[in-house]
């Protein structure tokens, strides 16, 4: 059950399937260029890198730019290295390689193997993919949803910023009802099934809604990630102040109140009001 | 003037949410990151700069210290234990860093075991010295620590 090709029991035509597929494509395609547009993101992007430029302190290679690049790729991109909380990055790991899984699989299931109940491996992916997100959002969704952790709301209240998350949830859970009961279930048609078109709604909503959800954090959060690394390599920082090492001598000579206080040599001194999570509401 | 979110830099973690004294950080229900619910409200104590892990919050300084169009930016470093300033003009030409330690031992270790402290005399009830005084004030020294005792004098300057 888990091994097949759920989209091979559904009867539908090859071209009702694969247009619906190309249409919520270009339905995110379409959604992220308003955003773009909508919030200005380009010129905001422009002009901050603008302003960096004039704060630079030392010139950048076109090398240094490919390395940040790369660094961005591997770090904030593959790995979601901006979490500072290691249960959020997790989280995020789970769902966005469960996402990535979960839409690859099903473009392969419904342009390779439409009518195919035997469809090698895509059949286990697209399950495993749809497991992931939903074990990474609802661990999300239930706990680690800043609205939860930090602002003490209970997890049922919802926001517009829960559009995206929501739907994506709904979407892998009715998508593995719908896999796993199959004929089962409450049926509209013959195969068609209540899970089938519950599954079908949220994906709809999931990708027509790109302009008033989180989806657009896909194409921003690298742009946003790769400025930072800029701005340190440039060295403006975004105006931050330099810390250095503290056993650094030239430091303690600037600062003496370091090696008076500190010693010459400080220790790490470990985590403070950052040792605790932000659950203090 | 009360503090700011860079967006793009926030990822809605909620230290600002949990550390903010006014309770006026709060998140977006559109975009699920920071911001200042109420700016009226905010007296700049800068708990939110300094707890924010991405450097997200900004705050514009007094224009005493500061004019227009400068930048004052904040690091606080648990690990090393200091606190680096950054106070930066309009025209980039005062560029000043400062840096402070916050701490001299590690964070948590060697607080006072008050529960292990012997009960006070009756004597020591009815005496008007608070806990660990006279050594916390550095009677047993001498006397009080004054500007005489030690060679300096109060400088004229600006009093308000």
């Amino acid at each position: 059950m888990l091994t097949t090709n759920p989209f091979a029991s559904l009867g539908l035509s090859e071209t009702i399937m694969q247009g619906y597929v190309i249409l919520m494509f270009l339905l995110v395609v379409g959604g992220t260029l308003i955003d773009v547009i909508h919030k200005k993101s380009a010129q905001y992007f422009f002009e901050t890198s603008q302003k960096q430029q004039k704060n630079a302190r030392r010139s950048i290679t076109s090398g240094d730019k490919t390395s940040a690049a790369i660094s961005v790729l591997l770090n904030e991109v593959l790995t979601s290295a901006e979490f500072e909380n290691p249960m959020r990055r997790l989280s995020h790991l789970f769902t966005m390689y469960g996402f990535i899984l979960f839409v690859v699989s099903t473009v392969v299931l419904i342009f390779g193997y439409a009518n195919m109940a035997d469809a090698g491996i895509w059949g286990t992916l697209w399950h495993l993919g749809a497991a992931s997100l939903a074990f990474g959002g609802y661990w999300f969704w239930f706990v680690i949803r800043v609205d939860v952790s930090a602002e003490g709301k209970k997890w049922y209240q919802l926001a517009k910023a829960d559009l995206f998350i929501v739907s994506a949830l709904m979407m892998v859970t009715w998508a593995l009802i719908w896999s796993i009961v199959g004929k089962g279930g409450i049926m509209i048609t013959e195969s068609i099934s209540l899970c089938f078109v519950l599954f079908v709604l949220s994906a709809t909503t999931l990708f027509s809604t790109v302009l008033w959800s989180k989806f657009a954090h896909m194409f921003f959060k690298p742009a946003a990630a790769f400025q930072k690394r800029i701005t340190k390599l440039d060295g403006s920082q975004e105006n931050l102040p330099d810390v250095g090492e503290m056993n650094d001598p030239a430091i303690q000579a600037r600062y003496p109140d370091i090696p008076e206080y500190m010693g010459t040599n400080p220790p790490n001194m470990g985590l403070g009001i950052k040792s605790e999570p932000p659950r203090h509401y | 003037m009360p503090t700011f979110v860079y967006m793009t830099r926030c990822d809605g973690c909620g230290h600002c949410v949990d550390i903010c004294p006014s309770d006026i950080m709060h998140i977006d229900p559109t975009y699920r990151r920071a911001y200042n619910i109420e700016p009226n409200m905010c007296w700049e104590c800068y708990s939110c700069v300094k707890a924010c892990p991405h450097h997200a919050i900004d705050v514009r300084g007094y224009a005493d210290f500061a004019p227009l169009g400068h930048s004052v930016r904040v690091i606080r470093d648990e690990e090393k234990g200091v606190i680096a300033w950054r106070i930066k003009s309009r025209n980039g030409e005062n560029d000043l860093n400062l840096l402070a330690p916050i701490t001299t031992k590690p964070w948590g270790q060697h607080i006072p075991q008050l529960a292990n402290q012997p009960a006070p005399s009756q004597e020591m009830r009815d005496s008007q010295l608070l806990f660990n005084e006279p050594k916390y004030i550095r009677l047993d020294d001498g006397d009080l620590h004054t500007l005489e005792s030690n060679g300096l004098e109060m400088k004229e300057g600006v009093y308000y």
